[in-house]
């Protein structure tokens, strides 16, 4: 073992894995919260693509829906009252979660309605929402934060006890996975479920094949179009809790754009993911670890050589560094993660017959 | 072209504008308790004659539309012409902001040369930092599949990471206030009309046409133009599609960088820190307006340009934010997407295939990669 | 010609169905009726409306006029899952399976066996699977991906979804087109013993010689109109076949002799990989002289897709040689072999012989468009390209209202004659044929046949690869199969018989086998 170190390449490495093992460690309950806008619109997008509709739209969906939370939230908190249950939830915040899904709904509405009535190019009705949802949100925005709204607060996170945490590896995973907010919690349990009915349900069977080969699916007996919307609207429920994540429970407010491209990120996790609940989420968590990583070097960088090597490395480097991930892995992966077979073919009932 | 198609093409994207200025209207109605504390239905009359006034109400006006529309053109014909390789080039905005940078870095290392030698140099810079920029998310679809709407997108916030660097580090102008390049001083775009009419107007103008006939006389645009209608039958046809993807989406990157080439040049003459652009977007509506086709971007070009050029009167007179373009862009581009459903119910023959173009941008997502 | 009455009552009677489609009449007042335990045949080639109206049964499609009754009573079908509750089960011509699907999730598809509301319980239904296909002597695993069976498997499993559903009222769509003959005669062995537990069927089809040995009753029909009616023992393939065309037909071309020249393709030890890297074509060499054709049948998936694909350049082979005409054009791609001679008509006419959205013009000089006269350097000659495309149409008889009309607005038949107009154009070394007129009329696939005759008696090495066995007997000069990716048995054609060749495709040598369980290994 010990000449290996005597190459500085291969130690460098080795010191790297090391830190990355460390940070995965320490920051393990950071990584699953910043998984999560990326995991829960990976889920939006598995809903989607599963049943044959491809969703470049979920940028657009989260940014309305994040922009609904804060927006009704701050707008019921004159008139609800505000005391504060079990994980911080309030009246105003449930309110304000009740809009987000809502608007989560209403937007994959459209995007259903153009590509599955219109039959619209989908990444084309995709970009739309992004623009609209952008433009929208901006817009009022601004608008209403010039009048400094009041805020509705956040959720908190769930605690445990200092003993329990003590407790090794269970400690360190109830920590890690069950110290979050709500929206965070219930994505580890949308994900497990859809995971478990995807392969075993009667719905889950019909998706796979209506993704696949939507006609044989039709001929026998099962309507693609009607589960195509299902599976869009319901897909709009968990853009909508993505979006509520960055108002009402990572932060509290509403800012042009703040998600930063986080509806991209899913897309390629879901890629990554190989279109199953399970690896869409394990690879949300990977981008997860990618920005850990960045913050955890500017924070407290390794000792030794490597230590030195990373803090010269501009910052800029860092907080592109989820960016760079989705890249490399798109690059790496695609090729051997095949696509349902009808993703993006809109469906038409009857066609001329030869 | 005959009258009746020129009019059938025209009579959707006219249609579209017309509906969203009316949605919009309805949304400063709505909004308008924000803007001034009551409801106000006369505010659309207000911020859209405002919006006119800054678009077309005097000479000076006139040139800043055309001075805005200029990128716009640039950036749509970017978007456009790798449609028509069925390619979704949503990387305008980075291949934009490295042309910026790039034009930005070689006109400041030229600032003192003559202009003769400066202003091509930093054009030239621009064009080819773009096309490279534009070369990555192509040779990343030809061989390994990624698709092009994912890397793009992600390719535009490295840019933005990779252009704050430069400028706060290696490229930051000695003893500025804030963040920013130093002056382009002798690669600075001669002005030619008005106040601001620089020279860049002539380079967008000029690419109209030139693409124009690349696209519809060459055997060139033939194999690009085949490569986005039938992959395979282009490969079966002894075609190159891997080649052809990534030239197409070079010269994309290319037409952007010209673009941002354009606005440092001939505008801001430096570039800061936080330079903030919708190019990207505006592109996107631009070419799709545009139905794709170089001349139909012209004119849309000019008429998002309009939008822009007006829209700070609009926030000046009527309290409108110019956020409220970004709105209407959004309006439009649904009204154009859900056209096609009119289209298939009453079976309008003409502009089919255009749009079928423009439908074919799905077919290779998430998957294979292109034979 | 009278047709007996036959006491028993239509279990199915179909009145004055009409379909349009955009100027197309489908379907024009189409009477039809099964009566129990029957299989009627439903004759008629390529787009007289047999799918139309069986679409329009099945709920796939809806008429403009017209009735459906069942068992005398009238009933309304606007989707599939209407008919299937109403006892009609249909095995399309594609098969409606899903390839990533498992055989049991295949069968059960849409008519889930539940543990509760919202599990399946798929123990007892892979038991009945095995059940149901152990009644017809065949031996399943139900877990296997349909995707990795055989054609003729899959067709198997097609029948058991139908059976597992119980249905009264079978519709088979030209079920034998991907079959071979031994494949065919076990189907039809199926169909009889389905009769004998009270099914009706309706056989779709366009070969003369199956209708005439399956069926109780033969209805032809032409253009979307019944044109006839017959039984078996009364009639012949030349009165069907005049039926069905609308006027006499030379059954088989005339093809004269052939006066072979030397070796103009020379193929070597040729081995192919598919996309997934799994080796499909295994150390085929083969020879084509000039002025011969040879033929290559073989069932779909064998290897032949990918040994044209590597002959044309679109694919690289792993090893072995190809000449033309003495030189070694192994690696050289598409281009570099068209210039030397090769041309090629592609099986899927769509997918790469066409761009649908081009006008003719275009799709007339697609494989040329670079060259003079079409191009002087880099700038297309619109005038050239357009005086070529309407010569061409002109010669090949291409029906078209103008050369400034999409592909996409063509019949297939007129699609095709684009395809071989462009490609028979000039002088030619090689000929490559890959499925030629697959789904086309009579009239194009009579004219398309000439067309090759006259270009092998021109001096043209032509291979011709078909899954339709009649073609490859009838055009070629000499014939050989492609089984599980090796070229086997090649023969001379005047002493190849179907039963010969059938068996070839069937098993890869000359001996019957029993049919093999189904494995997860497709041939």
């Amino acid at each position: 073992m010990e000449f290996i170190l005597h190459f500085p390449v291969i130690g460098l490495l080795l010191q790297f894995v090391a830190y990355l093992v460390q940070v995965m460690i320490e920051n393990g309950g950071l990584i699953v919260t910043v998984a999560t806008p990326i995991g829960l619109g990976a889920l939006c997008g598995f809903m989607n693509e599963r049943s044959g509709v491809v969703n470049i739209g979920i940028e657009g969906m989260m940014i309305v829906a994040a922009f609904a939370a804060w927006w009704v939230a701050a707008l019921v908190v004159p008139v609800l009252p505000a005391t504060a249950g079990p994980l911080g939830i309030t009246l105003p915040l449930l309110v304000g979660l009740i809009a987000a899904l809502v608007a989560g709904v209403l937007v994959s509405a459209v995007h259903a309605w153009l590509s599955i009535s219109v039959r619209a190019d989908q990444i084309i009705s995709g970009t739309i929402i992004n623009i609209a949802g952008l433009g929208i949100t901006g817009y009022l925005g601004l608008l209403i934060s010039q009048n400094s709204p009041a805020t509705a607060g956040n959720f908190d996170s769930l605690t445990f006890p200092a003993g329990v945490i003590s407790i090794p590896v269970v400690g360190w995973l109830m920590e890690t996975f069950l110290e979050h907010g709500p929206i965070t919690l219930s994505m580890l349990v949308v994900v497990v479920v859809l995971q478990i009915l995807l392969y075993r349900s009667r719905w889950g069977l019909r998706t796979r094949a209506v993704g696949e080969h939507p006609r044989a699916a039709e001929t026998v007996g099962i309507n693609v179009i009607a589960l195509r919307y299902r599976n869009v609207l319901l897909g709009g429920l968990l853009a909508g809790l993505a979006g509520a994540w960055f108002t009402i429970e990572y932060g509290n407010s509403f800012q042009s754009g703040m998600t930063n491209g986080r509806g991209f990120i899913a897309l390629a996790a879901l890629i990554f993911g190989r279109w199953t609940p399970i690896g869409a989420v394990g690879a949300a968590l990977l981008f997860g670890l990618a920005d850990a990583l960045g913050t955890a070097i500017r924070q407290s960088p390794p000792v030794g050589d490597l230590g030195v090597m990373l803090t010269t490395i501009p910052a800029q480097v860092f907080t592109a560094l989820p960016y760079i991930v989705t890249i490399i892995v798109l690059a790496g992966v695609v090729g051997r993660s095949t696509p349902p077979a009808a993703d993006g073919q809109p469906y038409e009932r009857e066609t001329k017959a030869a | 072209m005959n009258l009746r198609r020129t009019i059938s093409v025209l009579t959707i994207p006219t249609l579209a504008i017309v509906l969203a200025l009316i949605v919009g209207g309805a949304v400063m109605i709505l909004s308008s308790p924000l803007v001034n504390g009551s409801l106000d239905v006369t505010l659309p009359f207000v911020a859209y004659a405002a919006l006119a006034s800054g678009a077309f109400g005097s000479v000076d006006a006139l040139v800043q539309t055309v001075v805005s529309a200029t990128p716009l053109i640039l950036a749509g014909l970017a978007v456009g012409i790798g449609f028509k390789a069925g390619l979704f080039n949503i990387g305008a905005q980075g291949q934009f902001l490295i042309g910026a940078v790039a034009a930005a870095a070689v006109g400041a290392g030229l600032a003192h040369a003559s202009p003769f030698v400066a202003i091509p140099a930093a054009v030239l810079a621009a064009m080819i930092a773009g096309a490279i920029y534009g070369f990555i998310p192509g040779f990343l679809k030809a061989f390994t599949g990624a698709h092009e709407v994912v890397t793009t997108i992600m390719l535009n916030y490295v840019a933005i990471q990779f252009v704050a660097y430069l400028i706060t580090g290696p490229l930051r102008a000695a003893g500025a206030t804030f963040a920013r390049s130093p002056d382009v001083g002798a690669a600075s775009l001669p002005i030619l009309i008005g106040d601001n009419g620089h020279l860049g107007i002539i380079f967008a103008i000029a690419a109209v046409p030139l693409a124009w006939w690349l696209l519809y006389r060459t055997t060139l645009g033939f194999e690009v133009r085949t490569v986005g209608a039938n992959p395979d039958a282009a490969r079966y046809a002894g075609m190159s599609p891997k080649a052809v993807l990534i030239a197409t989406l070079s010269v994309c990157g290319l037409l952007a960088g010209l673009a941002g080439a354009g606005e440092i040049l001939g505008i801001s003459g430096y570039m800061p820190a936080g330079y903030s652009t919708n190019v990207g977007f505006d592109g996107i509506t631009v070419a799709l307006l545009g139905r794709a086709n170089p001349i139909g971007i012209l004119f849309s070009g000019l008429l998002l340009g309009a939008m822009r050029a007006g829209s700070n009167l609009m926030q000046i007179n009527a309290g409108v934010p110019v956020q409220m373009i970004d709105v209407l862009q959004g309006v439009i581009l649904f009204f154009l997407a859900a056209e096609l459903l009119v289209r298939a119910i009453f079976r309008v023959r003409a502009a089919k295939a255009e749009v079928a173009e423009l439908q074919t941008v799905s077919r290779s997502y998430g998957g294979q990669t292109t034979p | 010609m009278r047709i007996e009455p036959n006491p028993a009552p239509p279990s199915l009677e179909m009145r004055g169905i009409t379909k349009r489609y955009p100027g197309v009449l489908a379907n024009d007042h189409i009477d039809l009726d099964v009566r129990p335990g029957e299989i009627h045949a439903l004759l008629g080639e390529n787009g007289a409306g047999k799918t139309t109206l069986m679409n329009i049964l099945y709920g796939l499609a809806t008429p403009d006029e017209g009735e459906i009754l069942l068992d005398g009573t009238p009933a309304v079908i606007t989707s599939p899952s209407d008919a299937i509750a109403r006892g009609i089960s249909m095995v399309h011509q594609h098969f409606m399976l899903v390839p990533v699907l498992s055989v049991a999730d295949n069968i059960l598809l849409g008519d889930e066996p539940m543990s509760g509301p919202i599990l399946m319980d798929r123990h007892g239904a892979d038991a009945r699977i095995r059940e149901l296909a152990s009644f017809f002597g065949w031996e399943v695993d139900p877990s296997i991906r349909v995707g990795n069976l055989s054609v003729g498997w899959q067709q198997r499993v097609e029948i058991l979804k139908a059976v597992y559903r119980q249905a009264q009222i079978l519709v088979l769509d030209e079920p034998t087109a991907v079959l071979t003959p031994q494949e065919t005669k076990e189907i039809f062995g199926v169909l009889r013993r389905l009769t004998g537990e009270g099914y009706s069927i309706i056989f779709i089809s366009h070969k003369l010689y199956e209708v005439l040995e399956i069926a109780d009753r033969i209805t032809v029909i032409r253009r979307g109109k019944v044109v006839g009616q017959r039984l078996p023992a009364e009639t012949n393939e030349e009165d069907l076949a005049e039926l069905m065309v609308g006027r006499e037909v030379e059954l088989t071309v005339d093809r004269g002799e052939s006066h072979p020249g030397g070796p103009t393709l020379r193929v070597d030890g040729l081995c192919v990989k598919d996309d997934r890297g799994r080796q499909v074509v295994h150390d085929v060499s083969l020879e084509v002289r000039a002025g011969e054709i040879l033929g290559i049948a073989g069932v779909a998936g064998n290897g032949q897709d990918e040994l044209v694909e590597a002959l044309t350049g679109l694919r690289a082979s792993s090893a072995g040689r190809v000449t033309l005409d003495g030189r070694d054009v192994t690696r050289d791609r598409s281009r570099a072999l068209i210039k030397r001679g090769i041309a090629f008509v592609p099986a899927d006419r769509q997918r790469f012989g066409l761009v649908l959205s081009y006008p003719l013009s275009d799709n007339l000089v697609l494989t040329d468009y670079y060259r003079e006269p079409y191009a002087h350097g880099i700038v297309r000659d619109d005038a050239a390209i357009r005086r070529r495309a309407k010569e061409a149409v002109q010669q090949y008889d291409v029906r078209t209202p103008s050369i400034d009309v999409t592909a996409a607005t063509l019949s297939g038949g007129n699609q095709q004659k684009v395809v071989v107009a462009r490609e028979f154009d000039g002088t030619l070394r090689l000929l490559v044929l890959d499925q030629p007129t697959r789904g086309l009329d009579v009239g194009s696939i009579e004219f398309i046949h000439r067309q090759v005759i006259a270009k092998r008696n021109a001096g043209t090495a032509i291979l011709l690869v078909s899954a339709e066995l009649d073609e490859v007997m009838e055009l070629s000069d000499r014939i050989g199969v492609m089984y599980r990716g090796r070229l086997v048995g090649v023969m001379d054609a005047r002493d190849a018989t179907r039963e010969e060749v059938g068996l070839l495709m069937a098993t890869g040598g000359r001996e019957a086998a029993p049919i093999p369980p189904a494995t997860g290994d497709a041939a």
